[in-house]
């Protein structure tokens, strides 16, 4: 019977789609538990807030490691944020030209870009030019990365502020500019907002710009001009070696950079909540 | 009655494509003119032309004379903003700001245009949405999302949100085409009344909508304007064969 059929044909669709979330899960939920369970025993108020110790002192913590990736993520979106956010606003509002087309090319071209070249990049333009590995040269790097995806997510998020909305502030009398500033980008608030947030998160989480432009460090931060301590660069420098303790400190690092990415989304999901819904 | 606007040889493109021939026609101080025809005779770009919001879209260019107060709107020195400033614009789709309350809504020609008190701002708001004959239904819900009213409350909000920059001329785009008939009345209404004090133009599909309202009604097709005149003259004594097709029905 056709009725059956397509009844049937409805169940197994659903099935299928629902089993497919399940298999998207099944890699993320697994990370978070391996992350956690390996990651906790070493997690305390001392790893967060003391220096690294040599190999076979116990104790000690990555807290240089994490006031770094502060520093040098901060550095990333002081360079990266505006930047790309000017520039999404020009391809958007501004870019009906070829050199508009362009930007937005390029723009697609970088977030294909891996991130060790955005390391060279770094490396080559300010570490040998200064002669010596800083914080500088990691932010640097990371905006590279940073750039192309929130100029992207804002054209994208712009773009979808319908036209009547911008006809209707033009019609008022109202001038172009300010149109941009006061009704399209509020009314793309949030998907800039998401944007730059999941920039953040996917820069946070970088080594490979960072092994040779930020380098590492087992002090405090002292000055931008640095070499400077940073979570994923000092996971990977534990993980590398054969010492078990240290193993434990990568996997608790691990779990750090994991809850801080974590606080970060559902903070700024927070913050942009819509006063009223759209 | 004289004339608030005179278009004399109006054309219009988008991009190659020429959509408004050589349009002469006059707009009545304190009346409401009707614009009908077919979908796609030039209608709304008319009227956008006349608030210079034709070249809002990319590749679109208009050519011709808009005399506003005698004073030509395409005139090298003048500036688009002042004009759609003077003339507001009432669109087809309610489209209130969705991030704005509906008091924001309404006073957001002001506040962007630099007034910042308080006090003025909620006297316009209040004075505009009585005019729009919407205060009564929206004075206690101020400050709630201008999305949150109805399709028909919609639309008066943004008649409300026009009337705020005190216009001398409102155009509107088939005002009522997305409502329903007890929100059209209210619209239609509230025309009259606003036409003591403004120019009104109206684009309109609804031929009873045309009778219904205007002084002066105007009858495109293809581009071109192929009758204008009284109201009455052009739904009863209509001169053109082409008019009276389209008024009993014939096509369009």
């Amino acid at each position: 019977m056709k009725w059956n059929k397509r009844k049937s044909i409805d169940r197994i669709m659903s099935f299928l789609t629902a089993s497919c979330v399940v298999i998207a899960i099944i890699p993320l939920l697994s990370i978070l538990y391996i992350v956690t369970i390996n990651g906790i025993s070493a997690l305390n108020l001392d790893f967060l807030t003391q220096l690294p110790r040599p190999v076979g002192e116990t104790g000690g913590g990555l807290g240089n490691a994490i006031q770094g990736t502060f520093i040098v993520v901060g550095i990333a979106c002081l360079i990266g944020l505006p930047v790309g956010i000017l520039a999404g606003i020009y391809i958007s509002e501004y870019g009906e030209n070829r050199f508009g087309r362009f930007v937005s090319f390029v723009a697609d071209v970088l977030t294909g870009t891996p991130s060790i070249v955005a390391g060279i990049f770094g490396y080559t333009l300010i570490v040998l030019y200064f002669g010596s590995f800083s914080a500088i040269a990691g932010g640097v790097a990371l905006s590279v990365l940073m750039i192309p995806v929130v100029t992207r997510t804002t054209e994208e998020s712009l773009r979808l502020v319908p036209g009547s909305i911008k006809e209707a502030s033009l019609a008022l009398g109202i001038p172009k500019w300010k149109t941009t500033l006061y009704i399209v980008l509020s009314t793309a608030r949030s998907g800039i907002i998401t944007g730059a947030l999941l920039s953040i998160a996917r820069i946070s989480g970088e080594t490979a710009p960072l092994l040779f432009t930020s380098f590492g460090n087992m002090f405090w931060a002292n000055g931008l001009d640095q070499p400077i301590s940073t979570m994923p660069v000092q996971i990977y420098t534990y993980a590398i070696t054969p010492f078990p303790d240290w193993h434990a400190k990568a996997w608790a690092g691990a779990l750090v950079l994991i809850i801080l990415i974590l606080i970060l989304n559902i903070g700024v999901r927070f913050v942009t909540k819509r006063k009223y819904g759209v | 009655m004289e004339n608030k606007i005179t278009v004399e040889n109006l054309d219009a493109w988008f991009g190659a494509k020429q959509v408004l021939h050589e349009i002469s026609l006059g707009i009545e101080k304190n009346g409401i003119t009707a614009i009908i025809g077919p979908s796609g005779c030039g209608k709304s770009t008319f009227i956008r032309c006349i608030n210079r919001m034709h070249e809002v879209v990319p590749g679109a260019k208009a050519i011709g004379k808009v005399l506003v107060d005698d004073r030509d709107i395409y005139d090298r020195d003048i500036d688009p903003v002042d004009i759609r400033r003077r003339i507001g614009m009432v669109f087809q789709k309610p489209n209130p700001f969705p991030t704005m309350s509906i008091r924001d809504n309404v006073v957001a020609g002001l506040k962007l245009g630099g007034i910042k008190e308080k006090k003025t701002l909620d006297t316009v708001a209040e004075d505009s949405l009585k005019k729009a004959a919407l205060w009564d239904e929206v004075k206690n819900d101020l400050n709630k999302s201008g999305a949150s009213l109805s399709g028909g409350q919609q639309q008066r909000l943004c008649i409300a949100r026009a009337l705020a920059v005190e216009p001398e001329v409102i155009l509107f785009d088939e005002p009522c085409s997305a409502l329903d008939p007890i929100s059209t009345s209210k619209i239609e209404d509230l025309m009259l009344e606003l036409k003591e004090k403004y120019t009104l133009v109206i684009v309109t599909h609804n031929m009873q909508q045309a009778a219904r309202v205007s002084d002066r009604t105007a009858f495109f097709l293809y581009g071109k304007l192929i009758e204008s005149g009284e109201t009455n003259q052009i739904f009863k004594k209509p001169k053109e064969k082409s008019t009276e097709d389209y008024i009993i029905g014939r096509f369009g």
